[in-house]
């Protein structure tokens, strides 16, 4: 099940101005696989995925500590170019979060970024991303129209289009269900199962049916701290902590 | 439920009043500034030059006075609305939030100015500065008046402009980052585009500031009712006209007629660019829906 290594946290805190919101994260995720972060509200899970992609940069105050390897690469490092990171790790949001442009202009934002001027190879490029996040078949005939008339779980999967369209190895996805209804969020599920051919996973949920659905590693998170980070089968059948087994049966979160 | 008749009515009877007061005072507009038709031709007022509405008989070419208004109001545009959107950019993506928290409330004191101050700082401190740098007979012309118009309208311009880029959501900008984009780049392909019809009511309503503009330009632009040739050639706008001339003419008369037909003028050109902005507008919308 365990292959490479992937990504390496090492005793990460963060902190934003005084308050310390990650304390001493430190474990390791492997390449093709979906990892679940699973926690209650304000634990962490997420502001840990943003650091990931240094998307926490931009929050005044923000500090982080410790060491966030990928690919043996520390990404705080002075060193980091971080276009290149953000390149190399995609991201989904919790709202999608479409640009109001054409969608065909929206999965090719990135590739054009980076300097994919040809036609043609934008065109497949377009082409290859929706179909890698499922919805060719659907907007095929009008790549040209916006992408904000598209329904709530189209333009989820455009935004996921959109992340992949860079050739990222990992992909985000912070919380990327919750606006979306039952159906849509079974399409959703059912695409990162099959992302993970292509891609490393890292989702962050408020749902632990969905964690327990989609994914092969859990790590639950609670008031900054990782308290448990295990095959996801075990983590929700023998979980070795007893505040995992408490949030996992529901008595608090 | 059953309330509902009276508070409607009210509505609409508040509203239409409205309407029908701005219906009147283009009634009034016309029926004051028509008549002096019968003097002179409609193409003798659009085109011909010269502005002696005193003599006899009064000669009422009014197109120096429309270049006038039209010059004063392109050339202030351009010097105005590039620095607005600048500092609009400034204010809402680049300067960190305790800069932001002063400039905004400063830009919006400054918009608060009253025009007949900056008239004056215009007539006592550009106008010799200018004289002197350029060897000029005289200060007070079209690129003192565009100038002071352009600090103006900036304020203005700059603080719409600014509202309209800070109220693109968060999450687009996220977006555009996470994809690896520059804050420059986020800006150029995600902010301005999400915000340009903002962006562009900001700057039409800066340019008809300026076009409607009437103590700055009676007190800084020169007021010789010729075509201008040069940034420094003095200029006479309309409303400058109306304002020096409406005091001096005898109610009734063919001048009296002949300034609310400039009056007249200034609302079309008005109206013209209200609707170039809506259409402009429609076009770039189309996108967003």
């Amino acid at each position: 099940m365990k292959g490479n290594v992937q990504i390496r946290s090492q005793n990460v805190n963060l902190y934003y101005g005084p308050a310390k919101v990650l304390k001493d994260i430190t474990f390791d995720i492997f390449d093709h696989t979906v990892t679940a972060l699973i926690g209650p509200s304000g634990c962490g899970k997420s502001s840990w995925l943003r650091c990931l992609n240094r998307m926490n940069d931009y929050i005044a105050g923000a500090r982080v500590e410790g060491e966030i390897l990928i690919d043996e690469h520390d990404i705080y490092a002075r060193d980091t170019d971080v276009i290149a990171l953000r390149r190399n790790v995609g991201m989904v949001f919790q709202k999608p979060n479409p640009f109001p442009m054409s969608i065909y202009d929206n999965v090719a934002y990135g590739p054009r970024l980076h300097g994919v001027r040809s036609r043609e190879q934008l065109d497949g490029i377009v082409e290859r991303s929706l179909r890698g996040a499922a919805l060719w078949t659907e907007v095929k005939d009008k790549l040209t129209s916006s992408g904000i008339g598209l329904s709530g779980g189209q333009q989820q999967r455009l935004c996921i289009a959109r992340a992949i369209a860079t050739e990222p190895k990992i992909l985000l996805m912070d919380e990327p269900t919750s606006a979306l209804d039952p159906m849509a969020t079974a399409r959703i599920e059912e695409l990162v199962r099959d992302l993970k051919k292509n891609f490393t996973v890292v989702i962050v949920t408020h749902n632990m049916q969905q964690a327990a659905r989609v994914s092969d590693f859990t790590a639950f998170f609670l008031l900054g701290e990782l308290v448990e980070y295990e095959v996801t089968t075990k983590i929700f059948t023998a979980p070795d902590d007893k505040r995992t087994e408490d949030y996992i049966t529901g008595r608090f979160g | 439920m059953k309330n509902e008749g009276l508070p409607s009515i009210l509505v609409a009877a508040v509203s239409s009043l409205g309407i029908f007061i701005m219906l009147f005072i283009l009634y009034f507009l016309v029926t004051e500034g028509i008549p002096v038709l019968r003097e002179a031709s409609l193409q003798k007022i659009l085109l011909e030059k010269a502005w002696y509405p005193t003599e006899t008989p009064p000669a009422l070419g009014m197109s120096a006075l429309i270049v006038g208004s039209f010059s004063v109001t392109l050339l202030s545009s351009l010097l105005a609305i590039p620095l607005s959107l600048l500092v609009a950019i400034f204010i809402s993506d680049v300067a960190p939030s305790f800069l932001r928290d002063i400039l905004k409330p400063v830009l919006e004191l400054l918009s608060f100015l009253p025009s007949i101050v900056l008239g004056f700082l215009g007539m006592v401190v550009l106008a010799p500065w200018l004289q002197e740098r350029f060897e000029l007979l005289s200060g007070l012309n079209l690129l003192n008046a565009s100038i002071l118009l352009g600090i103006m309208s900036v304020p203005i311009i700059a603080s719409l402009a600014e509202e309209a880029l800070s109220s693109v959501p968060g999450e687009l900008r996220d977006a555009s980052y996470a994809l690896g984009a520059t804050r420059w780049e986020t800006i150029r392909r995600v902010v301005i585009p999400w915000a340009r019809p903002g962006i562009l009511s900001a700057c039409l309503l800066g340019v008809m500031r300026s076009l409607g503009e009437t103590m700055v330009v009676l007190m800084a632009a020169g007021g010789a009712a010729i075509i201008p040739e040069s940034v420094f050639d003095p200029v006479r706008p309309l409303t400058s006209t109306i304002a020096a001339e409406m005091g001096e003419t005898p109610v009734g008369s063919t001048h009296y007629h002949a300034l609310f037909f400039a009056g007249l003028i200034l609302f079309f050109m008005t109206l013209a660019i209200n609707m170039l902005s809506a259409w402009i507008e429609s076009k770039g919308s189309v996108i967003r829906s």
